[in-house]
């Protein structure tokens, strides 16, 4: 299989195999070799805590990364597009970027509560204001010749929209969707740890307690193999597709 | 019968630059008009206003806005749809009717113009007349009463947009539309048009009306184009300068 050679597998493959030598040469309780890791990996899935584990994160990230860009991207376009709105929201826009994540967190729960709402809610406020900056600035380069286009021969609302104004945005929304789920990953795994009783964050938290480190990184490992898999099945194709016309 | 008539006082910009002043002209139906002047005197300013993509003049004109197209200086294709899909996209506009000869007349500009085996292809991957060609079609597929045309072939090697200014007036011939033809080139005014208005230096301003004394087809006649040029240029040495003045 020609795919399997490729350079960016090669590198992951050098880092195990670095992370080995280095397991043999420095023993230690805390750096343990990639195979203990991998029994624990194993176990865990024996077991199938991971797929609860794993589960109930993937659960959180999808809703979350769905409702932080369905806002998102609608905010950052009526900005990106109407002067007058982008005045009143900017400033709410800037401190949203810059408030810490644990702030948010620690508001949501307390005020909404330990549950699930006030778990999505923490991490998809804490994504938003990246998806409106991401937008507006797609939403400001839009080509207006194309606009003119549409305008002079008379086309429909919905199809301005959807064929003339919204594939303009393609690039902006794929940079706000590949930043975004890198942000939520890290983000979900905090309020896991700080309010929920699964997730991989809340098994980190319980390895931590203990200074399990293959427990970590068995679902470090884990999680990072999920990233590279939805990153190579989903993201990366669906890219490649709609930017056929650029080739 | 006139399809267009523009009675102009005034068009400033934002920034104080007065493009437009006093023209008065009507275009009778099914007329082909050339507007000719120097470069930067405002004749894309008045096509865009008639075409009413500019809005804030004093004056009026009578255009009919929902049955027009225009042809802009560059193809203005939508690079993420095919040919075929930029063509459907015009044709798809309000009033919306399943009817299909609407697509039948589009098959045969398609092959007609030549264009066939590229229904498939991205604007990307044609060359520059290809384009012109596309947006030719895509001007006269929704049958137009009135054609705008913002020097269309300008940029192209001088066979390629001969040939286009001959496809131009086979689709012409075909259906007639009335046609408002910006150009700078005399030779091409006097090529294409029945009627040829030529503009002073900005602001604009109508400083010749004037007929076209050669009968169709003219593709045999370019040796009587040619003194026809000589004369008026001998009669008014500044005139694509925008002057009468002898000197």
């Amino acid at each position: 299989m020609k795919a399997f050679w490729q350079p960016r597998v090669l590198v992951l493959i050098g880092c195990v195999l670095l992370w080995q030598v280095l397991a043999w040469w420095l023993p230690s309780r805390y750096l343990p070799t990639p195979s203990a890791v991998l029994a624990t990996l194993w176990q865990q899935i024996v077991s199938g805590d991971l797929f609860i584990h794993v589960g109930a994160t993937l659960g959180r990230v999808i809703t979350s990364f769905t409702l932080a860009m369905l806002i998102g991207v609608g905010i950052g376009i009526v900005m990106g597009s109407r002067e007058r709105w982008n005045e009143w929201l900017d400033s709410l826009v800037i401190i949203g970027l810059n408030i810490p994540a644990l702030v948010t967190i620690i508001l949501c729960y307390i005020w909404l509560g330990l549950g699930e709402t006030a778990a999505i809610l923490a991490v998809a406020l804490n994504k938003i204001p990246m998806v409106i900056v991401t937008l507006r600035e797609g939403a400001r380069a839009v080509d207006k010749d194309l606009l003119q286009v549409a305008q002079v021969y008379r086309l429909s609302p919905t199809q301005r929209f959807w064929k003339v104004y919204w594939p303009q945005l393609y690039p902006y929304l794929f940079a706000a969707a590949r930043n975004g789920l890198a942000l939520i990953w890290k983000i979900v795994l905090v309020v896991e740890l700080l309010g929920r009783s699964n997730g991989v964050g809340f098994q980190l938290g319980n390895y931590f307690h203990y200074f399990d480190i293959k427990g970590i990184l068995a679902y470090t490992f884990a999680f990072v193999t999920l990233i590279l898999i939805l990153e190579a099945v989903f993201l990366r194709p669906l890219e490649k597709r709609l930017n056929r016309w650029r080739e | 019968m006139s399809l267009v008539s523009v009675n102009l006082q005034d068009k400033t910009f934002a920034n104080g630059v007065q493009t437009v002043r006093d023209v008065q002209f009507t275009v009778q139906s099914g007329e082909f008009v050339a507007l000719v002047g120097p470069s930067g005197t405002g004749k894309t300013t008045l096509l865009n206003m008639i075409a009413g993509l500019e809005t804030d003049y004093t004056g009026t004109i009578q255009a009919p806005c929902d049955a027009l197209s225009y042809m802009f200086q560059d193809p203005r294709l939508m690079p993420w749809l095919t040919v075929e899909n930029n063509l459907r996209l015009v044709l798809d506009a309000p009033p919306l009717q399943a009817d299909t000869e609407r697509f039948v007349r589009m098959e045969n500009l398609l092959n007609q113009l030549g264009l066939n085996e590229f229904r498939a292809a991205f604007p990307k991957q044609l060359s520059g007349g290809l384009k012109r060609r596309v947006a030719l079609v895509r001007a006269f597929v929704t049958q137009p009463q009135l054609l705008l045309m913002d020097e269309p072939f300008q940029s192209l090697d001088e066979p390629t947009a001969q040939d286009l200014r001959q496809l131009l007036m086979q689709l012409w011939a075909d259906t007639c539309p009335t046609v408002l033809f910006v150009t700078h080139s005399l030779n091409e005014a006097l090529q294409l048009a029945d009627r040829i208005l030529f503009f002073s230096a900005r602001p604009a301003q109508v400083i010749l009306d004037y007929a076209v004394p050669v009968t169709r087809p003219r593709s045999s006649v370019t040796s009587d184009l040619q003194t026809l040029q000589n004369q008026l240029l001998q009669q008014y040495p500044q005139l694509l300068s925008g002057s009468l003045a002898k000197e």
